[in-house]
Formats: structure tokens, sequence, C-alpha cells
């Protein structure tokens, strides 16, 4: 791909091509901006909404094989908005872009994939869902019940998933705030999939099972001229809770911090700025920069105080838009399994 | 000590700066002919290749279809949707300029259609769309979208996104697909899904730079010709000079200059003034070429839908070479004098030796060369294969024959003196013969020039005369109309039969012959091919056995590339193969031709339609109105034949003016040459003269018989030239064009253009004589007295 | 007076020519001796042999036997390169044909062994140039000059390259008697002033008596 053409893309009418994800939106240009007190409609809202700029459909998966060797696995859809609104054929405003992954204690495998709207190539229909970009699609009869195929030249799966459990919105009622400033957007999950399959790898297929977590997030201006990027954490409790903390890193060397506890059967507590909080324990060179892959993650209201250490340190995506996505091991107050995404290390 | 004798030898020149200017001119024109020509060529290679680097040519796997010309988006999608990475590619002509459509997403790292380096226009490429064009397309282009001036688009080409170009085009189709070099896993094969479509491996894609292979090398010979010419005019200044230095030479060597430092000396003399020459000659060779560029430019676009830029760029490619080969020239030219210096004895008598250049020994060894010469062309004309072999023949040839003039022309002139009967006339005579030596060299570059335009009129003329009686068998039907799709090819066919008019589809798929990419036609075999078609050979009832289906036509590219001829298999599919019963002739097609009947073409390719129509009628305008009223065809779709004709023969004279251009140069160069020669041997003459004038010659008769003697060599060089044109004209007809692109051309005589060349190079050597003649007959008697006096 | 080292040494030199016949001896062990200062004429019939002999002096003939040593330099082992740096700083010549450079003009001619051998002096080549009564041709070119003063610009030339040794074959050989003797004058008057050794070519008994010593070669020997 036309690396220089795709990050102009992506990033008009920005220049801040260093910030990688931060660089996606500092201000709103004609787009639709979140509100608070948000009301959502399903299926209809598992689908795009082109009046906002930037939108995600983002699985990630902790799986284990037979033996019980640990493996990640990523599947993201994004849609990227030159204009608001939809267009037939080539003059769409709608461009899309997707990344797949999966990582082993070994070794680690990302690609991408670029399309534009309007002309079938790539898209999401709610009912029945299908988000697909080129051959790779995850779709299914609703949105609890998926297959999830995807392929780079050199690995590819072939999955299944399955929900047991309801939607969880995060902030206040799926309205996530960002920042001081207030800017925000729509971000609601699927934390309790059920997920096996196969991989295919250069070694050779191999079956897996898991558990999965979608996030669904879409906004116009997810982060604010003081961010500089973003830690994210979707953690799985061997008790069955589950954790969403992220921390906004800013200029200035403090943080905005959200989270979400989720609790077996659904139910969910929306903290704000501040209970959470994530410290870089240990850091790896990874791709030539040094990025955190233990930290420590604490929450007190829940009591945790937990180590988070990532299962591969060097689940670095080389994408156009490169960051650090991977599966981390948890230990400490609470054991489990979960995900780690860091953007805006150079 | 080497400032010294530096100066001593560069105040040669000053002194004599008619020498210097021959020198000086001499190179600069032969480098500028060589350079011009070179300069025209590099343009167009650097526009081919940008041009292939724009369309992806050459570097990526491609996506075509099989049997049409365009294939449609929703194959595209579902190619991507199946896994195959590709990228969506459109092209058209919007007027002169070609527009191409691509898809910057998905597009392969290293297409670079266009530098989209402004991030502030980006959002203006996709919507509401922008093309890209290098200053001259832009000004062709009137479209309603912005147009982005960027020098890097290769020329003739306008680039923008695939969107916008559809829309400007008028289309929804696409024309290609690129194919990414780094694939998925795991996905479909081609023909599983898609058997309309084929690969193009990216190694067979059409390279422009072979079909303009014949262009590029007509101008090339010219070149090399005209650098020949010139090198000879800097050979004999060189040597004339040498000789008047031999005074000099003697005395900074008894003056205490030793020899390696003079050598050195008049090595870096011939170095430095070669250099100034060169330069100079670049310059030229610079003008020449933009004057050339806008016809050449024209010529490659309607001769092969090349585009060329219309502005020249220094490109060391061609000034290098243009200095390097001046350079070099010009040291080769003085060499053997340097040779002769450094091993004349130090004392040597200090006297110019015009009649030195006439050593009996001389004369064998140069007579022996140009037997040897002449001997190496005719057994490479007799067993030489290969193109390198016929331009070695050509060589051997040209130059075998003017080594040989200077021998040959002597004993004309001895038997003309002898057969003199005044004394006046014996004077003359002999007095030519003494000359002959000292213009040889101008002799031999008149020679070349005028056999040069003699072969080469007669090339271009056959060529002519061939071509046209060509067109008019190939395009005899009277319209040819270009429909968009199916109903419009089967309303053509239902309904023009009605009113009297036969309708020729043109049915056509690329195929692959004996390793040759090959077109495949499928005729309907009728009045108009057995009337107008002329074979090379043939086997009786050809065109029946065609229609028949039973055997096939080919055209003589294939025929000699593939070793085939009539009688001979020839497989039309890997499991069919027909008998040939005919050659047929096709002037200017770098690609092979095979001709089966309608009928057979169908029953192979049944997928194949016919989009192109020859139609015949009597009745053009009542035709024309039909296909545009009624069949609703639109009028830009139909073509009449004379403007095709008219078209056709309109680049072709194009391109032969440039031809044209550089013959009148190079024959300009040798009546230089031939001045030149005169001036500076016009010293030299004063001594053999003198004694004449003291007899009682007057010097106005003597000025006189000057000018009768160059009529006399001008029209003893034309004899000669006649059959060495001649010849010329037959090793470019026969071998040189056969080897390098497959077709022969007849060879037909023009007498009438050779004696028009002959009174122009009478004129031009007259006009060469005249000045130097015009000194003479004004040479103060004192000077002529002086001689006698010994004071020399 | 004392004697310094002589400038010119020559002993036993021998010099054959082939000819169509064998080998023809022109010089048969020839020998004689300058000094700084001092004039020598060499005398004899044509085809005797002197103008070989001065060319032998001179480096620009190698002798086949014998000796010959000029301004210290011994000429027989040397290359041909290293004669000629001896010829330009040691030796200047002066020929019966002038040899002037005709793209030269005058002043530059008259300079231009002085520096080749990396003295010129413009003043000397004025002041030679005086003396010689060419001050209004410096800015000619030779062709335009009579053959007296092509053959004083010769002389003056040679003198301004201040050598050791001065080798003149008959010098006023093309002159008419009148001209030759006002040349020969000068050249003497020169000679005297630079202190050179001055070897002269000549048929003229009257100029051999105007030198201090006389030698004369018959048949290739010095009688």
């Amino acid at each position: 791909m036309n690396v220089k053409v795709l990050i102009l893309l992506i990033l008009w009418p920005f220049a801040t091509l260093a910030q990688g994800f931060a660089g996606l939106g500092t201000d709103a240009n004609g787009f639709a901006v979140p509100q608070p007190n948000p009301v959502f409609d399903f299926p209809s809202d598992h689908g795009p909404h082109p009046d906002y700029r930037i939108e995600w459909w983002y699985l990630t998966a902790n799986l284990q094989d037979a033996d019980g060797v640990d493996f990640g696995l990523q599947w993201t859809l994004f849609r990227t908005a030159l204009a608001p609104g939809e267009a037939k054929g080539w003059t769409s405003p709608q461009v899309w872009f997707a990344h797949a992954a999966v990582t082993t204690p070994d070794a680690h495998y990302a690609t991408e994939r670029f399309a534009r709207g309007g002309v079938g190539l790539a898209g999401v229909e709610a009912d029945p869902f299908r988000a697909w970009i080129d051959e790779w699609a995850m779709e299914g009869p609703d949105f609890d019940t998926l297959s999830l195929t995807a392929q780079g030249p050199d690995f590819g799966y072939d999955m299944a998933l399955q929900a047991n459990g309801p939607l969880v919105f995060h902030g206040q009622d799926g309205f996530s705030v960002k920042s001081n400033e207030g800017q925000a957007s729509y971000y609601y999950s699927q934390p309790f999939y059920q997920i096996s399959g196969t991989l295919h790898l250069p070694d050779g297929p191999v079956e897996v099972t898991g558990r999965a977590w979608l996030d669904r997030e879409w906004s116009s201006q997810p982060l604010s001229d003081s961010q500089s990027g973003w830690d994210w954490f979707s953690l799985s409790f061997d008790s069955g809770d589950k954790l969403m903390g992220f921390q906004l890193r800013q200029r200035d060397g403090s943080f905005y911090s959200a989270s979400t506890w989720i609790e077996p059967d659904g139910r969910m507590t929306a903290y704000p700025d501040g209970a959470f909080s994530a410290v870089p324990v240990a850091q790896s060179s990874v791709a030539g920069r040094l990025v955190p892959t233990t930290w420590q993650v604490c929450l007190p209201d829940r009591a945790l105080d937990a180590r988070v250490g990532a299962v591969n340190t060097q689940a670095w995506m080389p994408l156009s838009i490169p960051y650090w996505e991977g599966p981390v091991s948890v230990s400490g107050s609470h054991a489990g399994v979960g995900y780690l995404e860091m953007t805006g290390y150079e | 000590m080497t400032r010294a004798c530096l100066a001593a030898l560069l105040s040669h020149w000053r002194r004599n700066p008619l020498q210097l200017f021959a020198f000086l001119a001499g190179l600069a024109l032969a480098t500028a002919l060589w350079s011009g020509v070179q300069a025209i060529n590099a343009e167009a290679r650097a526009s081919y290749g940008a041009a292939a680097a724009t369309l992806g040519e050459g570097q990526f796997d491609q996506i075509v279809p099989v049997a049409a010309e365009t294939l449609s988006q929703s194959d595209f999608v579902m190619l991507r949707r199946s896994g195959w990475l590709v990228s969506p590619l459109i092209e058209g002509r919007l007027g002169d300029v070609r527009l191409v459509g691509f898809d910057p997403l998905s597009s392969p790292a290293g297409f670079v259609a266009a530098e989209v380096t402004q991030p502030d226009d980006l959002g203006g490429f996709l919507q509401p769309g922008q093309l890209y064009a290098d200053a001259d397309t832009a000004a062709q282009l009137s479209v309603d979208v912005d147009v982005v001036i960027d020098p890097n688009v290769a020329p003739g080409i306008a680039v923008g996104d695939i969107g916008v170009v559809q829309r400007l085009l008028n289309r929804t189709d696409l024309s290609r697909l690129l194919v990414q070099p780094e694939q998925p896993l795991q996905r479909p094969v081609l023909d599983d899904i898609a058997p309309h479509l084929r690969i193009q491996a990216a190694s067979q894609t059409a390279d422009v730079g072979e079909l303009t292979d014949s262009f590029h090398l007509n101008l090339t010979a010219f070149g090399l010709l005209s650098f020949a010419v010139g090198l000879f005019i800097v050979y004999s200044t060189i040597g004339l000079a040498f000789e008047q230095r031999r005074g000099m030479v003697r005395t900074l060597r008894a003056l205490g200059v030793s020899l390696p430092r003079l050598v050195m000396l008049m090595i870096l003399e011939v170095l430095m003034l070669a250099v100034v020459g060169a330069g100079i000659g670049v310059m030229l060779g610079y003008l020449i070429a933009a004057m050339l560029l806008p016809d050449v430019a024209v010529t490659l676009r309607g001769l092969y839908g090349a585009d060329v830029a219309g502005s020249l760029q220094f490109r060391v490619s061609w000034w290098g070479s243009g200095m390097a080969i001046a350079v070099v020239g010009a040291l080769a030219a003085a060499g053997a004098r340097l040779w002769q210096i450094a091993r004349m004895p130090l004392l040597e008598s200090a006297r110019p030796r015009a009649w030195a250049m006439t050593s009996g020994r001389a004369q064998r060894v140069q007579g022996a060369i140009a037997g040897v010469l002449l001997l190496i062309a005719v057994g490479l004309a007799w067993g030489g294969t290969g193109l390198m072999a016929g331009f070695a023949l050509l060589g051997c040839f040209l130059i075998g024959a003017a080594l040989a003039l200077p021998i040959l022309v002597r004993p004309l002139l001895a038997y003309a003196e002898k057969a003199a009967r005044t004394p006046v006339a014996r004077w003359f005579w002999a007095d030519t013969r003494q000359q002959l030596p000292g213009l040889s060299l101008a002799l031999m570059a008149l020679l070349l020039a005028i056999s040069a335009n003699i072969g080469v009129a007669t090339m271009v003329s056959s060529f002519r005369l061939t071509f046209v009686a060509f067109l008019d068998q190939r395009l005899a039907p009277e319209l040819y109309v270009e429909t968009a799709n199916a109903v419009q090819a089967a309303a053509i066919e239902a309904n023009l039969p009605k009113v009297g008019a036969s309708v020729l589809p043109l049915l056509a798929i690329e195929i692959t012959v004996a390793g040759q990419p090959t077109r495949l036609f499928g005729v309907r075999v009728g009045p108009t091919y057995w009337q107008n078609w002329v074979f090379l050979d043939t086997a009786p009832d050809a065109w029946d056995v065609v229609d028949a289906g039973t055997a096939a036509v080919i055209n003589e590219q294939l025929a000699r590339r593939a070793g085939l001829w009539v009688g001979d298999m020839v497989d039309v599919t890997p499991a069919r193969a027909l008998p040939i019963a005919a050659i047929v002739a096709d002037y200017g097609n770098p690609r092979g031709q095979l001709i089966v009947g309608e009928g057979l073409f169908r029953a192979l390719y049944p997928d194949v339609s016919a989009r192109q129509f020859g139609v015949r009628t009597t009745d053009r305008a009542g035709v024309r109105g039909i296909l545009t009223s009624e069949l609703g065809i639109p009028d830009s779709a139909i073509t009449d034949q004379s403007n095709l004709k008219a078209f056709s023969l309109q680049v072709f004279d194009r391109t032969f003016t440039v031809t044209a251009a550089l013959n009148v140069l190079t024959l300009a160069v040798a009546g230089f040459a031939m001045l030149m020669s005169l001036l500076t041997l016009a010293d030299l003459r004063v001594p053999q003269l003198a004694p004449v004038w003291a007899l009682g010659l007057t010097r106005r008769r003597i000025g006189q018989l000057e000018l009768l003697r160059a009529v006399v060599f001008a029209v003893v060089v034309c004899i000669f030239a006649l059959p060495v044109g001649l010849g010329l004209a037959w090793v470019l007809l026969a071998i040189i064009n056969v080897e390098a692109f497959g077709w022969r051309l007849p060879m037909h005589l023009f007498p009438a253009d050779y004696a028009q060349l002959g009174v122009y190079a009478m004129l031009a050597a007259v006009a060469a004589a005249a000045w130097p003649a015009l000194r003479l007959m004004q040479t103060p008697p004192a000077t002529l007295l002086k001689v006698f006096a010994h004071e020399r | 007076m004392t004697k310094a080292n002589p400038v010119l040494i020559l002993e036993d030199v021998e010099k054959s020519f082939f000819g169509a016949d064998g080998a023809v001896p022109v010089l048969r062990g020839v020998g004689l001796t300058l000094h700084p200062g001092e004039t020598l004429a060499l005398t004899g019939e044509s085809g005797s042999g002197k103008s070989t002999l001065l060319h032998i002096a001179g480096g620009l003939e190698t002798a086949d036997a014998g000796r010959v040593q000029v301004a210290g330099h011994s000429l027989g082992n040397m290359s041909d390169t290293e004669r000629a740096a001896v010829r330009c700083n040691d030796v200047a010549v002066i020929f019966q044909q002038f040899n002037l450079i005709p793209s030269l003009n005058v002043a530059d001619n008259i300079a231009f062994q002085a520096r080749l051998a990396g003295r010129s002096d413009d003043g000397l080549t004025v002041d030679l140039a005086t003396r010689l009564g060419l001050s209004e041709q410096l800015r000619k070119y030779p062709e335009a000059l009579s053959g007296g003063q092509q053959q004083r610009v010769a002389i003056a030339r040679a003198i301004a390259a201040r050598p050791r040794v001065l080798l003149a074959d008959e010098p006023t050989g093309n002159l008419d008697e009148g001209t030759a003797s006002d040349v020969m004058d000068q050249l003497l008057a020169l000679v005297a002033d630079t202190g050179a050794a001055l070897l002269l070519v000549t048929h003229s008994p009257a100029i051999a008596a105007r030198m201090d010593r006389r030698l004369h070669l018959s048949r290739g020997r010095i009688v």
C-alpha cells in the first residue's frame, strides 16, 4: 500500500503524524459529537455510524491450546471518514482499514488491510450482523453468535464465538469521557464471549479455545491536544469478574483514567478519573523503543492490586499506524488473563 | 617550460584562425548531430520509462481480460472478497491526453502514479477530485476538476483517483488490475472464480520501447553517419596543422624540448581544443534536438501511441556520450599524426610536404585496407546473420568504398591527362591528380554523404510507395465503426446489409504462437479480401481454404521469426494446427498476425465478440446517417477510411521529415569539409601555382579552373556515390530491416531523385570551392613571386 | 690569462651515416676544446662533416664513438630527454635557416628559449632587440621581416637564453655581404658581453678570421 498516501489520508486534515492513534482527531469539523445520556438501539447500533469520524469493532481473545500454551488473537475493523455521511461508489467518504494479529509466547504475527467504502469492499451490516473487509469477516445471525476469519501472508485463523453475558456500557451508560475538557465517545463492549477455532500458523494449525472481548466505540474526537497516547487494559479474572481500565497520558505527565468493573452476571460499576491507576514496573526494548510490558494495576475500591505482564513482550504491531497490543497474564491480588494495548510510545 | 611550449603550440591556431575554425566547427557539427539525435532518443526513452512507471508496466503482475478490452468493477470486488489482493486501474483517452485512474489505498508499494505530497490537497484528490499532470499536459485538459501541476508525471498522462477518472471517461468499468506482490495465505485459483480473466506476468507487458525501436534506430544510424563525416573534417584539419608545424616541431626539439614532453603537450592541445569543440557541439545538439523534438513527438504518438515530453532535458547520457565520443574521436584522428611526429628524426626537412601524403606505400596500404573491408562486406552479406552482422556489413561496405575512392579516381585522372591535348588541359589534369591526396578526405566525406542521401532516399521512397499500396490494400472498408456493447454490434450486423452495405466484423484475440506474441484474427472472407490483399507467397485458392477453416494466413513477421512458410503447420491453439496457405506483408507491425476464417474463430473462441466493424459501402453519408440516427452510435465512433489513410500518411511523412532534415545537414557537413580542406590547402597551393602563373596563366583563369576542378570532383564522386548509395539502400532494405523488424520492403529506383541529388552535390561543391578560388584569384603577385625568391 | 674549465670537450668523435652502399664515415676521430668566452671557427668543404660535428656538440645527433662533454655533462650515456635538457639550459643553436616560430611575434620568439629554460627576462629581451636594431619589429611576425632581420632575431633568441655554449651553423650563409658583416659584428659583441663560448661553422674565410681560433675539417679529420 502506498503508505505515504494512506497516512495522509487517515490523518487529513491533521498534520500530527507522529502521534499515531493520538492524531486521530482533536477537533470535530462537521462531524456529529457524542452527547451525554445516550439511548442505544440494537441491533442497528451494532452497525456503522457514518456521521462520526472514527469507529471500530475491536475483538481481542485469550486462548489456550490443548497443552495449555497461551495465545492471543486480535481482529479489528476501523472505519474513518473524510466527511460525514455515506455515498455510493468511489465518492464515498468512508475509508475502512483492519488489523489482525496472533501472539504466541515466541512469536507475534500481524497484518493489515485497507479498503474504500461505497463499492462493497468493506463495511458492516447490523442485522444479521456482518463486518467484513476483503475476505476477512466477523459475522453471524446476531451479535451473540459469530464466526471470525482473517488471514495474512503467513498466518490466519478461523474461529467461532458465542456470547454468554449481556452488553456492558462504559462511562455513564455508554458515554465515555476521555479528558477534563470533556470530549467523549460512545463505548460499549461484549466481554463474555467463549471462543474456539483453529489458528493457522507457519508451524501448522493449532486448535485453541478461550475467552474473547469485543469493544465497540465511535466518536469524532477521541483525544484532546494535551494527550499523547493511552494504555488500555481488559482483564478477565479467575473469579469471573472483569475489568476495563484505561489511562490517557497527558503531555504534562499527568493522567486521565477511567475504568469499569464488571461482575460475572453483567452488573457494571463505572469509576471516574483517578480511581484506576496503572504504573509501569518493567520496560522492554520493543521494535527499537522502550515500552513498559509489566504493570502494577490498582483499583482500591475493589481491592485490586495486581501485576500484569505481557505473555510476549514483542507484541508490536508494525503497521501503518504502529502500536503495542498483546495478551497479558494477571497475578497478585487477582489472577487471570487479559489484553493490553499501548499507543503513543515512540 | 611547459607553459612556453604550450603557448607556442597554441599560437599556431591564433595565427591560423581558419584552421582553428575548421577544427572546432568540424568537431562541433559532428558532435551536434550525434548528440542531437541521442538527446531525442534519450528524451523519448525517459518518457517511455516514466509512462511505464506511471502505469505499473513491467513492475507488477496484472490481471487482464482474456478476450475483451475491459473488466467489470464487480469482478474486482469479487476478487478482493475472495482474498486476492489486487488494485484497480482504469485508462482511457480524453482528447490527446491519456487519463489513468488508480486507487491510492490499494495500489502496491512502489507504484507511484503520482507523488501526492501536499496533505492539504489529499482530501481534494478523492473528493471532489483532482488530476495530476505535467504542465504541457495540463494545458491540454479541459475538465471540471482541478488539475495540479506536477512535473514528475509522465508526459501526455494525467493521473487521478479511480472514481474521478471513471466519471471523466464516462465509464463504470476498469482496464486491468495490479496484483500485489504479497498475497495472503489462501486464495482460490483465478481460473475457478474468474475464467474470463487471466494473469499477465510483469515481464510480458507491451514495451513501448520495443515498438518504437525502429524509429530510434533510424535516428541513431544517422547520428553516427554524421559524426563520421564530421570526424573526417577533424582528421584532415589536424593533418594539415601538423604538417604545417613540422618546422616548429624541429625548432622546439632543437631548442631543448624533449620528445615525450612535446608529444604530451600536443595531446593536451588536441584535448583542450576537442573539449571546446565538443562543448559547442553539445550546445548545438541541444538546439537541433529541441527543434526536431516536437515533430518526433507527434510522429511517435501517431505511429505508436507513445507519449513523449515536448521539452528537452539535459541528460548526462547524451551530452556525456557526445563529449566522450568527440574527444575520443579527435584524439584518434590526431593519433596517426602524433605517431609520425614521434618517429620523425630531429633534423628532418621542415618544408610542408604537400606531396608527401601520396607516398606510394601509403596508397598501397590504403588500397589493401579498402579491399579487405569490401571482402569482409561481401562475406557478411553472403553468410552473416543477425542485426550486428548487418551493421558490420554496412560499416565495412561504406568505409571500404570511401577508402577505395581516391585509389580508383587516380587512374581516371591519369588517363584524362594523357588524353588532353592542350598544355593547359594537361596541366589541369595533372594538377587535379596532384590535389587528390590533400582533398581525398573531403571527397570521401562527400561520397559518404551523397551515398547516404541516395541510400536513405531510396529506402524512404520505396517504403512510401509500398506503404501507400499497403494502406490501400488493408484499409479497404470505407467506414470503421466502434460499438460500445453487444446490442449495437448486433444492430449493425442486422441492419446495414439491408441497405446494401457489407459488414466485416473485426474479431481478434491475443495468443502466443511459436513463442511469439501474436494477434489472432477471424475474418469474414469475401470480395474485400480476394480483391485487395496481396500475398508475398501463396498456395492456390488460399482464401477458399481459409474460409473453410482448414488453413491459416500469417504475416511476414511471424513467418520470419518462427521460421515458417507456406505449407508449414502452425499451432492456432495448442491442440489445433493448420497448414499455412499464404504469407502477407505487414509493414511496421512488430507483432505477429495469424488469420483464420470467421467460422473457425467463433468455434474456437465463442466468448469473443466483435466490437469493431469495417463497413463497405458506396454511400458513406447514407450509412453514416443510419448508424447515428437509427442505431444510436455516436459520431465519434465512426471513422472514415480516407481520414484514416490521410492521417497514416501524414504520420509517415512527419517521420521522414526528421530523416530529411538530417540528410540535408549531413550533406552540408560534407560540403563544409570540402570548403575547409580547400581553404587550408590554399597556402600549399601557392608554390604549385606560381610557376604556372609566371608562365602566363592569369590568376582569373586559375580561379576558374579551380571551380571547374570542384565540379569535376563532384561529378566523379556522384558517379561513384550512385552504386554505393544503391548498395546501401539494398543493405538497409534486405538485411537490416529484415533482421531488425522481420519484414522486407521491395526496392524501387528513382532516377529523377538521384539526378536532383547530383545537381545539389555539384552546387554544394561549387559553393565550397568558390571562396578558395576567389582567394586564389586575389593572391597578390608579390606573394607568388616570393616563391621564386626562396624566402619561404 | 687563467683558463677556466673547458665548457665543451670533444675527444675522438666518430660518426658514420648509413646509405645504400653501406656505412659512410663522416667524422673519424675529431676532437676540440672550448673554454668560456672563446670563439672557434670550423671550416671545411661541403660534406666535410662540420655541420655534423656541430650537431654532435649540441646533442642534436649522437656520436658513434668518442667523448662529448658539454658544460660538465657527459652526453654519451644520456637519454634523449636528458640531452634535450642540456640543450635547453646550457646550449643555444643558431641555424642557417633561422628556424623561428612563425606564429609568435618577434618579442616572443626572442624570449622563447629563455622561457623554456625558465629564465626569461623581459628587460633583456628588449635590450637585445634594441642592440640588434629590432626594436621597431618587436610586435611583428617573422614572415614580415627580411632575411637579415630574421637572422638577427635568431641570434637574439640564442643570446637571450644565456647559454654556456653557442653553436652557430653558417649563420650568415643566407645574407648578402653587407648584412652578414653587420650581423657578425653584433654577434661577436654579444658573445663577448655574456662570456659564452662560440663554435661557428662557416664557409667564409673572412668570418673565420674574426674568431679566436680556427679548425679545418677535411674528410672527417682536423687538419
